[in-house]
């Protein structure tokens, strides 16, 4: 038995307290009074510890209500929403997928002939050299040459990915900055799912970037959307689409993206 | 370090390949084998036996053999054949198809046994798969939930949609014929009666409405159900009052309807399942099947309603019935021929002398049914005969969504969730072959009128035509937009219509 489990043991052998359950009750009842207090009381670095740790708590106690409220909420409506016809042997299944909605509202959107080169994010900030590298001056060669970059933002790089000798490498990619996967979003859903990266189609600053897997605001990256079961006209399933990226991944260290439809 | 000889020249090469191209070729076989032919359904030999040269063995000099020993000389009369050889051996009785088109001396092992040719007949017809699409018809605001064509031709198409109205369209043309308005919400099942003169309409609104062929209405909705109508069917021709069809209706309620179709009236209410019931086939017999959410299957008397069995192996719900004689009861006294009967009793009689060829099975009349479940296996059953299913038709991977037998009553072909087509014999319900090439949910198949061809429709927007003797795809239809949910081959074996999501009605002919 662990060393700090002395309560239990202690009770295991003799028993609780009589008054154990009764002063439970009080703790616990007192607790708000506690709460308050405290929250009155507090100064300086306490009082904001406090608040954070309360801050926390509500969270967890809103969420924890809106659960309840929702188990309690009794609705008379059919199961399945009788507006989207269905053929008989597929009524009564649950297993509708947001997917495949998905896949005609994509179909939809690509009759519309205009919507075919614009994308959500039209245009996007400058990124000078000076950002985006980090001269490495490590070593004695590399100092007196200083030809070797770092990049400072995060990229996307391939699986069949083999780093060139210590010698010739030109650009370093830090494997802390490395995304596989990205948060798509489809823009007329409002569904998000994560998905593999297959490659990076363009950054938009510069063509080197695009080359590096430079991941910023607004590159084009090609998402593998297999799992979502779309398919085209001809029947086979589609593998790749395209989808731009929406925030700044190094700021925010995730990648989001948004499907291009 | 073993020394490595240089590679041969081209000439050298070449050389041996001439070889080795001369030895494989090998000479016609010699020598005679004595083939006895034996009927498949009866087990009855046919003529005596017969010694055939190797040489000649084809399945073609085979087939003319056979229909000479039928006594069938005219070339006229001649009926094709498929042939399987039988094999015994320790472990059992099993047979091998011969391909359409392929020699016997391939198949046969040594030419000092007798052979036991066993063989069955095709149709003496031959459908062509359909390989385009012969027209796009927009015209429905909703999507498509149900299609079927009339028993007589594959002129005439009804499909029942999500705007919840039907409609008739002209397959000649590829123009609407009528809109058939009436129904509130949407139609969930059509159903053409087998003579050809009305068609009813199954909606989510809890109604059953009737339309004449041109698709003026007959009278008011049938009112009823409760609940939305799932599945229709009408009696058979042979076994109608003349002039006085009756057609049962399964609905959500749990309950299915016989409705008099000319009254308007509520004949009989089966009640007795305890879920939904998802499909009912009136039987030529005078049964009617259905099968529910329940898990159970149950046969009930037509005429009195009273509840015969219930067939009870089923684990899961089970989705679909289908009968021997599907393709006979829906086209009743209609044939390839088109030649329709004059006057009632002798269509009445060709009606029954339909059925009967597709329902005699060694030489007695019995219906065989297999039903499909999400218990992702299939039962084939002889309720006449047993309350114990026949064969469990295991294979699938996910629910079984659809089955039919093929016209014949040779061949079943199960569709399911899987993506996957099976095909088994109906005989015994053993496994022939898998179709793959869908990518998606597979959501219906339908034989051709000759048995020769299956169509599967998918949630993956494509149609597929597959070769069944083969089990290959013959023919790939892409067009639809999005997912199809009703596929239909017109009785005639002309078109292939087909409605889906996308809510145009596409017909397909060679």
């Amino acid at each position: 038995m662990p060393q700090n489990e002395y309560i239990e043991r202690w009770q295991k052998l003799h028993g609780k307290r009589f008054d154990y359950e009764e002063r439970k009750r009080k703790r616990i009842a007192r607790e708000g009074h506690n709460a308050s207090e405290k929250a009155q009381n507090l100064r300086g670095l306490r009082a904001k510890l406090y608040q954070q740790q309360r801050h926390k708590e509500k969270i967890q106690m809103k969420k924890q209500i809106k659960a309840h409220e929702e188990r309690n909420v009794k609705s008379s409506a059919p199961t399945e929403d009788s507006s989207t016809p269905l053929p008989q042997y597929l009524l009564d299944r649950s297993n509708q997928t947001n997917a495949k909605a998905l896949s005609s509202a994509i179909k939809n959107k690509r009759n519309e002939k205009a919507a075919k080169f614009s994308v959500p994010l039209p245009r996007v900030r400058g990124i000078a050299e000076e950002e985006m590298f980090k001269v490495v001056k490590t070593g004695k060669k590399t100092a007196k040459k200083s030809w070797k970059r770092m990049i400072t933002k995060p990229t996307f790089v391939g699986p069949d990915f083999t780093r060139r000798p210590v010698k010739y490498e030109r650009f370093i990619r830090p494997m802390g900055l490395r995304y596989k996967k990205a948060n798509v979003t489809h823009p007329e859903l409002g569904v998000t799912v994560q998905l593999p990266i297959l490659s990076v189609k363009k950054n938009p600053q510069n063509p080197m970037y695009t080359q590096l897997g430079v991941l910023t605001k607004g590159t084009i990256l090609e998402v593998n959307v297999s799992e979502l079961g779309l398919v085209t006209a001809g029947g086979k399933i589609v593998w790749g689409r395209w989808a731009q990226v929406t925030n700044n991944p190094e700021n925010d260290g995730c990648v989001n993206c948004v499907l291009l439809v | 370090m073993a020394t490595v000889p240089p590679p041969p020249s081209k000439r050298r090469k070449l050389e041996a390949e001439l070889r080795t191209r001369e030895q494989n070729d090998q000479p016609p076989p010699s020598g005679n084998v004595r083939v006895r032919f034996v009927d498949r359904a009866t087990n009855e030999q046919v003529g005596s036996t017969v010694a055939i040269p190797l040489a000649q063995a084809t399945t073609k000099n085979l087939n003319v053999l056979l229909n000479s020993l039928k006594g069938l000389d005219d070339a006229a009369e001649r009926v094709p054949h498929r042939f399987f050889v039988r094999r015994e051996s320790t472990a059992g009785v099993s047979t091998q198809a011969i391909a359409d088109g392929s020699d016997l001396h391939g198949a046969v092992e040594n030419t000092e046994e007798e052979i036991s040719l066993e063989y069955e007949p095709q149709a003496v017809f031959r459908v062509r798969a359909v390989s385009r699409c012969s027209a796009s018809i927009s015209g429905h605001g909703q999507v498509i939930l149900a299609a079927q064509f009339s028993p007589a031709s594959s002129s005439k198409l009804v499909t029942g949609s999500g705007d919840a109205t039907a409609r008739i369209w002209d397959c000649e043309t590829g123009t609407p014929v009528s809109t058939l308005k009436g129904h509130t919400k949407f139609i969930l099942a059509v159903s053409w009666s087998p003579d050809d003169t009305m068609i009813a309409t199954g909606s989510d609104d809890s109604t059953v409405r009737l339309w004449d062929k041109k698709g003026k209405p007959l009278g008011n909705a049938l009112k009823g159900h409760t609940k939305s109508v799932m599945s229709l069917s009408w009696e058979p021709y042979h076994i109608q009052e003349p002039g006085r069809p009756r057609l049962a209706s399964s609905s959500r309620d749990a309950t299915v309807r016989i409705w008099d179709a000319v009254s308007k009236r509520c004949d009989i209410v089966l009640s007795g399942h305890k879920d939904s019931v998802t499909c009912v086939r009136w039987g030529g017999t005078g049964v009617i099947y259905t099968a529910s959410l329940d898990r159970t299957i149950k046969i009930w008397s037509a005429s009195t309603g009273i509840l015969e069995h219930t067939l009870s192996s089923h684990a899961a719900r089970v989705n679909h019935l289908a009968l021997s004689t599907d393709f006979a009861l829906r086209t009743a006294f209609h044939d390839h021929t088109r030649e329709v009967p004059a006057t009632t009793e002798e269509k009445i009689a060709k009606a029954k002398e339909q059925f009967k060829n597709a329902a005699t099975f060694n030489g007695e009349v019995t219906e065989r049914l297999v039903s499909a479940s999400d218990d992702l296996t299939m039962f084939l059953w002889e309720p006449s005969k047993s309350k114990k299913p026949l064969a469990r038709l295991q294979g699938h991977q996910k629910p079984v969504n659809h089955v039919t037998f093929s016209p014949d009553g040779l061949y079943i072909a199960s569709a399911s969730f899987d993506n996957h087509v099976k095909l088994w014999s109906a005989r015994d319900g053993k496994f022939i072959s898998t179709l793959r090439g869908h990518v998606s949910d597979v959501y219906q198949c339908c034989f051709s009128p000759d048995s020769r061809l299956l169509v599967s429709a998918s949630k993956d927007t494509t149609l597929k035509v597959w070769d069944v003797a083969k089990g290959t795809l013959k023919e790939d239809l892409p067009g639809h937009q999005d997912e199809v949910y009703a596929v239909d081959w017109s009785p005639d074996g002309e078109r292939v219509g087909s409605g889906g999501k996308d809510r145009a009605v596409r017909l397909w002919r060679h």
